[in-house]
C-alpha cells in the first residue's frame, strides 16, 4: 500500500501592515510569501517583475524604505510596518517621471522586462547622487540585469534624467 | 518559487531569540536578512519548521570604537558598513563592504549572517581573519567570544550550538602605520568572488614587521596564507620578495574547481591578487587614498 504522506506544517497567518506607493495595505500572510508575490498577486501591482527568481537580475527591485531590495528575496512580513516603493509610483498624474521619459527618449528599454528594475536601482542612485559620473551610474545598477539593450543606452537615459532632475 | 512552509516567530531581544531557538530546537533557524538563507530555502535545500527574525532586536546594528577596540553589531548591514565612517578610516573594510554582492544584497545582507553562513566566499570571515577579530556569541549557556578563525569550523558549519546567535563581532584597532587591501575577482556584481585575498601590513619605511594575509573563496573555509606572511615578515619588501610571497600564497590555496575557474586560473588570481594587495596596502601605509574593491571581468 502507497501513502503520500503530505508534509504541511500548521501555519499561522501573520498580520502584516505594510505601505505601498502610500497606501496602508492591512493584511494577513503565510510566512513564507515573498513580497514580490505580495506586490504583484495581492496587490495586483504587476510593474515589479520577476526574472530569475533568484536574487541575481534585480528585475524585481523595488524600494524598502528609500533603499533598492530584490523583493523576490524578501518575505512579505520581514516586510511589516515598511514602506514600498514599486514602480508605479513613479508616473504622478498621468506625468511620467523624469527617468521613464529619459528611458524613452534614449532608447533605454527594448523588451522592457528589466526596466522596472533600473527604474528603481536608478530612483535609489539619484536620491543619495544627484549628479552621477559614469562609473557612479554603472554602479548604482550593477545589480540589474539587461538581456537586450547592452546597457548604453541604460547609462545616457539615467544621465540625461539626472541632468533633466538637477534643472528642476 | 514558495519556500515549504515555515511558522515565523519575531525575536524582541537577544534573550528571547535565544529562548525561541533553544525551545524549538532541531528545526528552527535564525533569520537576519535573509540573503543567504532566503535563497536556499526558496530551491528547497533547507526545510526547516520554524524561522525566528532576529532583524528587529533593538542596538544590534551600531558601530562603536573606543578601548582601541572596534565592535560591529550582528544585524550592520553590508551597505551601512560601506557608507559609515569606520569604513573612510579604516579602508580594507570600505573594500570588502563594498565588494559584496550588488546595492540590492547589501541593503539587506548584515555582517552577522554572513559570518554565519560558513561560506568560504562569504567575504567577511577572510576579511575579519586579517583584523584578528572576534566572534562575540550568546546562548543557553551564557556568553563567549570566539576567533572568527576558528568560528568557522568546515564548509557550511560554525560553532553555534543550539540556541546560540552572534551578537556582534569586534576587533583591535589596527595600529598606526599599519594598513591593509581586500581584494577580489568576481564575474559580476550579484556574484559571489572567484577568489579574494585580505592583507594587513605593519611597515617600517620598506621593512615588513609584520602581516596577516587571509584567502577567500579558496578552500573549505577561508585559507590563513603563513607560508606567504613568512615570506614577507622581517624583509625589505622587493618586487623579488613580493613575488616569492604571492606565488607561496597560490600554493598554499586549495581551490576547488567549479563553474567560476579551474584550479589553476584560481592559483593565479590568488597570484595576482596578493602582489596587487600588497601595492595598494604600502600605498595606504603611506598615507595614499586608495580605492579598491571587487574587480569584474
Ligand atoms: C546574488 C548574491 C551575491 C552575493 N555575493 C556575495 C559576495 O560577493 N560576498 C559575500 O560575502 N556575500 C555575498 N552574498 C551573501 C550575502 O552577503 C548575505 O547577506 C550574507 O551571506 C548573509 O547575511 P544575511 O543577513 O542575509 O543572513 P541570512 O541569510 O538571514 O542568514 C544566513 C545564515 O546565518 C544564520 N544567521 C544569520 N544571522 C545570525 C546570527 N546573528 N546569529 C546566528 N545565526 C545567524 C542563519 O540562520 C542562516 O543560516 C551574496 C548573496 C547573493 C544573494
Ligand atoms: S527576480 Fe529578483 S533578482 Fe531576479
Ligand atoms: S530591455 Fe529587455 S532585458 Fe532590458
Amino acid at each position: 500500500m502507497s501513502t503520500t504522506e503530505v508534509v504541511a506544517h500548521e501555519v499561522d497567518k501573520i498580520p502584516v501592515e505594510i505601505t505601498v506607493n502610500g497606501t496602508v495595505y492591512r493584511r494577513e500572510v503565510e510566512p513564507r510569501l515573498l513580497l514580490v508575490q505580495f506586490i504583484r498577486e495581492d496587490l495586483r501591482l504587476t510593474g515589479t517583475h520577476i526574472g530569475c527568481d533568484t536574487t541575481y537580475c534585480g528585475a524585481c527591485t523595488i524600494l524598502l524604505d528609500g533603499e533598492p531590495v530584490k523583493s523576490c528575496t524578501m518575505l512579505a512580513v520581514q516586510a511589516d510596518g515598511s514602506d514600498v516603493q514599486t514602480v508605479e509610483s513613479l508616473e504622478k498624474d498621468g506625468e511620467l517621471h523624469p527617468l521613464q521619459t529619459a528611458f524613452s527618449e534614449n532608447h533605454g528599454l527594448q523588451c522592457g522586462y528589466c526596466t522596472p528594475g533600473m527604474l528603481m536601482s536608478s530612483v535609489a542612485l539619484l536620491a543619495k547622487n544627484p549628479n552621477p559620473s559614469d562609473k557612479d551610474i554603472r554602479k548604482g545598477i550593477q545589480g540589474n540585469l539587461c538581456r537586450c539593450t547592452g546597457y548604453h543606452n541604460i547609462f545616457k537615459s539615467i544621465e540625461a534624467a539626472a541632468a533633466a532632475m538637477r534643472e528642476e | 518559487m514558495y519556500p515549504a512552509p515555515f511558522r515565523y516567530h519575531r525575536a524582541g531581544s537577544v534573550a528571547e531569540a535565544i529562548r525561541m531557538l533553544g525551545d524549538i530546537g532541531e528545526g528552527a533557524r535564525a533569520l537576519a536578512g535573509g540573503q543567504s538563507l532566503l535563497v536556499l530555502l526558496k530551491v528547497r535545500f533547507d526545510e526547516p519548521t520554524d524561522l525566528v527574525d532576529l532583524a528587529r532586536i533593538p542596538d544590534l546594528d551600531t558601530i562603536d570604537q573606543g578601548n582601541g577596540e572596534i565592535r560591529i553589531g550582528a544585524l550592520t548591514t553590508h551597505a551601512s558598513i560601506a557608507r559609515s565612517e569606520l569604513s573612510t578610516a579604516i579602508p580594507i573594510v570600505g573594500d570588502c563592504a563594498n565588494g559584496i554582492a550588488d546595492n540590492q544584497v547589501r541593503s539587506r545582507g548584515t555582517i552577522g549572517g554572513n559570518v554565519c553562513s560558513g561560506d568560504p566566499s562569504c567575504d567577511w570571515p577572510t576579511l575579519l581573519a586579517t583584523l584578528d577579530a572576534q566572534v562575540h556569541c550568546e546562548g543557553p549557556d551564557g556568553k563567549r567570544a570566539v576567533p572568527v578563525t576558528e568560528f568557522v569550523e568546515d564548509l557550511y558549519a560554525t560553532v553555534l550550538g543550539q540556541g546560540e546567535i552572534v551578537t556582534g563581532i569586534s576587533f583591535p584597532t589596527p595600529a598606526v602605520g599599519s594598513a591593509g587591501a581586500y581584494v577580489g575577482f568576481k564575474r559580476c556584481a550579484p556574484a559571489y568572488p572567484t577568489s579574494s585575498v585580505g592583507l594587513q601590513l605593519a611597515l617600517n619605511g620598506d621593512d615588513c614587521e609584520d602581516v596577516r594575509i587571509a584567502l577567500g573563496s579558496s578552500g573549505l573555509t577561508s585559507i590563513h596564507a603563513t607560508d606567504a606572511e613568512a615570506e614577507l615578515r622581517g624583509k625589505t619588501l622587493t618586487d623579488d620578495v613580493i613575488a616569492k610571497a604571492a606565488e607561496a600564497a597560490a600554493a598554499q590555496a586549495e581551490p576547488i574547481e567549479d563553474q567560476r575557474g579551474s584550479e589553476d586560473f584560481k592559483r593565479s588570481l590568488i597570484d595576482t591578487l596578493v602582489k596587487r594587495g600588497v601595492g595598494v596596502a604600502r600605498r595606504r601605509c603611506a598615507g595614499e587614498t586608495v580605492e579598491v574593491s571587487h574587480e569584474y571581468y
